[in-house]
């Protein structure tokens, strides 16, 4: 009697949506989407940038309407739409990817927000705020200096701030949007096992990624949307990383590794004994013309550290560079870019591209001597050169001098590629390339790496990924602690092999 | 105590700064370390500070305001004029008016940067150019001598006799502005209203999604600094005895800087009413030094901004960047 009755608690949804649809500037954001959470399940939204995942997060919370006809149905209530106040105060909380902390407030305050916020001001109660705070610290089985500014801390630990403040929201429904995008191997398993806590504890977790092997992981059932509609709904035991992309995607990938005989190609970049301490330490490599060498490893092993140096922005302490046959030492990195190297920024958003000038300007940056005329900008040659490398990348933009933040991950990607190959680089550094850039988007960007190389372009590509350098690589350095500890051929050694001997 | 040092990283750079100062001036000048000079920099610095306390609140929700200074002026005239009106009045009828006048001028700023989605900075701009030129169109540029009897008379709240006969005495402005900061204290520091402010000022878009009223911030933050504005206004006419259109013209940078020095961030969510009033007090104690020590007051501007320059550096800077071979001996490589 007892299971029978549990079982019919679990099996009637927390969430339930139909009908829900949404419509901007006559682009249909949601065509007729039916959702459903069960109580303390772990449930995956999966699909590409633009697929509705956060028009759909947003309906659910309240920050946008639907159009009449959807059905709401939450906790026992049912609602045409919801506002930002009735999703909150009904337990729907939302970790958003950009956190929406307060850095310069303490991990305390941080947690402990909602208790300042109300219809009228009245006094703060601390003491009350730190006792909220620990104990939603504790449910997650952490403990934090709760009294010292947030931006003291770490990413990863300003997580699960995030998720602490969620809980103290009483929260039964947590959506969780791009949690682990910056965080490392390590830190993640972390998060994973408190998003299981979570669930254990009877709260459903709606898990965003587009890191598949964690939705995997985590999630027991994955609701796949594409182009504002709904594919399905899919238990995830029997699925597999390359199921899922063809769900999300509408296509089919083949995986295969690079067989490209190089042994004859001449060196392009010769690294011996390079050091910076604290950094990497005698680090020696080779990069052969029209070879893609994989360097992976956990974050802070060094690698960004040793892109940066070989792009002329830090002096090693010792080492020699030869590039191209001519030994180099880069004072700064205009050195580094008239010698022919280019470096694309592991950080795409803030460092990578500048976010509210347009596509053409964004693109040029680089090269500006080659668009001169008379010693001013020609504006005749900027829109040619910016035409061809549009043309060249398969980039897809509206118009030239749109706003370089209206283009989706992996277009904005392309043009930031596309703005160091305008500086005729003879060797390009790609630095997590594909972060936050779709599945689909991703093998794009690699077919582009691949014909670059086959041009006879020397690239390193930086990875955190394995699975990325081993398909898109011709050979793989694993870097741990600053130094080079391992080195493997794709093709004579497998995925699982490699895995290991990075996350071991 | 680390982590005090670690928050309080600019107070205490100030007090260092403060204190070199003040140990060099007690050497330098005979008058300089006495309770006579000490009351009276608490005196000449009160209206600085109800300012500064003021900006700081607009500075922490994340805005900026130009054009507080000159609203001070617009309100010591009206509150005058107003004042001649209803035939005398007293302090509390008079900070009401004043108080009252300011939150007005406040408001309109908070308005069109609300309203209009101004950036604060050309908004008050605008108005600091709006409200000086209507001052002056409608005063012609005429001062007021003739204000009410007790606007004028000086109100010693404490006073003693020193050794040499002089008098050390504690006047009313330093009470109102204790009142000012101790307000000011505690609305951004105990009210749920405050640390919504710093939120707001840190991050604004959290604080939306968090439901914060944000047009209730701004109207909070320029009519805490118009309240601000307005009684310091009052004051200032107290002190100088008489209001001079263009005698608060050009005291928005001052004070500016000075709340700044004191650790409040342009862009918001940071700064503290103590580092304020060091701030201000750091400029003052310099101006005061100079002037005992027989310096030609031509030459303060320059020295109060060189000072500025190196108090920012040396609260922006650890000490290991500063002297780097501090570093190098106690983290051996």
């Amino acid at each position: 009697m007892a299971d029978q009755a549990l079982d019919g608690a679990a099996s009637r949804p927390l969430l339930s949506l139909r009908n829900v649809n949404m419509t901007f500037g006559g682009v249909k954001a949601l065509k007729n989407v039916s959702f459903e959470v069960l109580p303390g399940e772990v449930h995956c939204l999966a699909g590409e940038n633009g697929s509705g995942k956060s028009t759909l997060i947003k309906v659910i919370t309240g920050v946008y309407k639907p159009e009449a006809g959807a059905v709401i149905d939450y906790d026992g209530q049912s609602y045409s739409h919801m506002s930002p106040v009735t999703a909150q105060a009904s337990g729907i909380q939302v970790i958003w990817q950009d956190l929406a902390l307060f850095p310069e407030m303490t991990v305390a305050e941080n947690i402990a927000f909602q208790t300042v916020i109300g219809r009228w001001p009245r006094l703060v109660n601390y003491a009350e705020m730190r006792r909220v705070a620990i104990n939603a610290l504790q449910r997650l089985g952490v403990t934090f200096d709760v009294d010292l500014a947030l931006h003291h801390f770490p990413i990863a630990q300003r997580q699960i701030v995030a998720i602490a403040r969620a809980l103290v929201g009483e929260a039964k429904l947590v959506f969780m949007d791009e949690p682990t995008a910056s965080l490392t191997q390590s830190e993640t398993d972390y998060l994973l096992d408190i998003v299981r806590n979570l669930s254990a504890s009877g709260v459903a977790v709606v898990f965003v990624s587009h890191r598949l092997a964690e939705v995997l992981e985590i999630s027991s059932r994955v609701t796949v949307l594409r182009d504002g509609a709904l594919v399905g709904v899919y238990p995830t035991k029997g699925l597999t990383q390359s199921r899922i992309t063809e769900l999300m995607t509408g296509k089919t990938f083949d995986y295969s590794v690079l067989h490209r005989d190089l042994s004859r190609s001449p060196v392009m970049l010769e690294v011996k004994g390079l050091s910076r301490p604290g950094e990497f330490d005698d680090v020696s490599l080779t990069v052969r013309r029209g070879e893609t060498l994989g360097i992976t490893g956990l974050l802070g092993a060094g690698r960004t550290e040793l892109a940066l140096t070989l792009f002329g922005m830090r002096k090693p302490k010792s080492g020699s560079v030869v590039l191209d046959g001519k030994p180099v030492r880069f004072g700064s990195n205009r050195d580094a870019i008239a010698a022919g190297v280019a470096y694309l920024s592991e950080d795409r958003l803030s460092l990578g591209l500048i976010q509210p000038q347009a596509i053409a300007d964004n693109m040029v940056i680089a090269s500006l001597d080659k668009i001169l005329s008379g010693g001013f900008i020609s504006s005749e040659r900027k829109r040619s050169l910016v035409n061809r490398w549009i043309r060249d990348l398969g980039v897809r933009i509206g118009k030239q001098d749109d706003a370089i933040s209206t283009l989706s991950g992996g277009n904005q990607q392309r043009v930031a590629i596309a703005k160091w190959l305008a500086t005729d680089p003879k060797l390009l550094i790609l630095d997590a390339p594909t972060v936050g850039v779709d599945v689909g988007a991703r093998a794009g960007i690699f077919d582009i790496v691949s014909k670059l190389a086959d041009s006879g372009l020397a690239i390193i590509l930086i990875s955190d990924e394995v699975p990325e350098v081993y398909f898109n690589a011709d050979r793989v350095l694993h870097m741990a602690q600053g130094r080079i500890v391992g080195e493997f051929t794709p093709g004579a050694t497998t995925l699982q092999a490699i895995e290991e001997a990075v996350y071991a | 105590m680390r982590r005090f040092v670690r928050s309080h990283a600019t107070e205490l750079a100030l007090l260092a700064v403060i204190a070199v100062i003040c140990v060099f001036l007690s050497f330098a000048t005979d008058r300089f370390f006495t309770l006579g000079n000490a009351f009276d920099l608490l005196n000449t610095s009160s209206v600085n500070i109800i300012f500064a306390v003021g900006l700081l609140v607009v500075l922490i929700a994340g805005g900026i305001d130009i054009s507080f200074a000159v609203a001070a002026s617009v309100v010591q005239y009206l509150a005058a004029t107003v004042l001649g009106w209803i035939g005398g009045g007293n302090w509390i009828v008079g900070l009401i008016i004043a108080g009252a006048l300011g939150v007005a001028l406040g408001c309109i700023n908070a308005f069109l940067i609300h309203r209009f989605r101004i950036i604060s900075i050309v908004a008050t701009i605008s108005t600091f150019n709006i409200f000086f030129g209507l001052l002056m169109f409608f005063t012609g540029g005429v001062s007021i001598y003739n204000l009410p009897d007790w606007l004028t008379t000086r109100v010693v709240l404490f006073e003693r006799e020193m050794a040499d006969g002089t008098w050390a005495e504690i006047t009313l402005p330093v009470l109102i502005m204790a009142i000012c900061v101790f307000a000011t204290w505690t609305l951004i520091t105990r009210t749920t209203t405050g640390r919504q402010l710093y939120a707001f000022g840190d991050n604004p878009e959290g604080a939306r999604r968090f439901g914060i009223n944000i047009g209730a911030m701004q109207f909070i933050a320029f009519g805490w600094l118009g309240l601000m504005a307005g009684i310091a206004g009052l004051v200032q006419a107290h002190y100088a005895q008489e209001v001079v259109p263009n005698a608060l013209y050009g005291r928005e940078l001052d004070v500016l800087a000075a709340v700044v020095l004191g650790g409040a961030r342009l862009g918001g969510g940071k700064g503290s009413v103590l580092g304020c009033i060091l701030g201000v007090l750091l400029v003052s104690i310099t101006q005061n030094g100079l002037n005992l020590m027989g310096v030609s007051p031509f030459a303060f501007k320059m020295i109060v901004g060189a000072i500025i320059l190196a108090a920012i550096t040396l609260s922006n800077t650890s000490i290991e960047r500063l002297l780097p071979f501090l570093k190098s001996r106690r983290v051996p490589s």
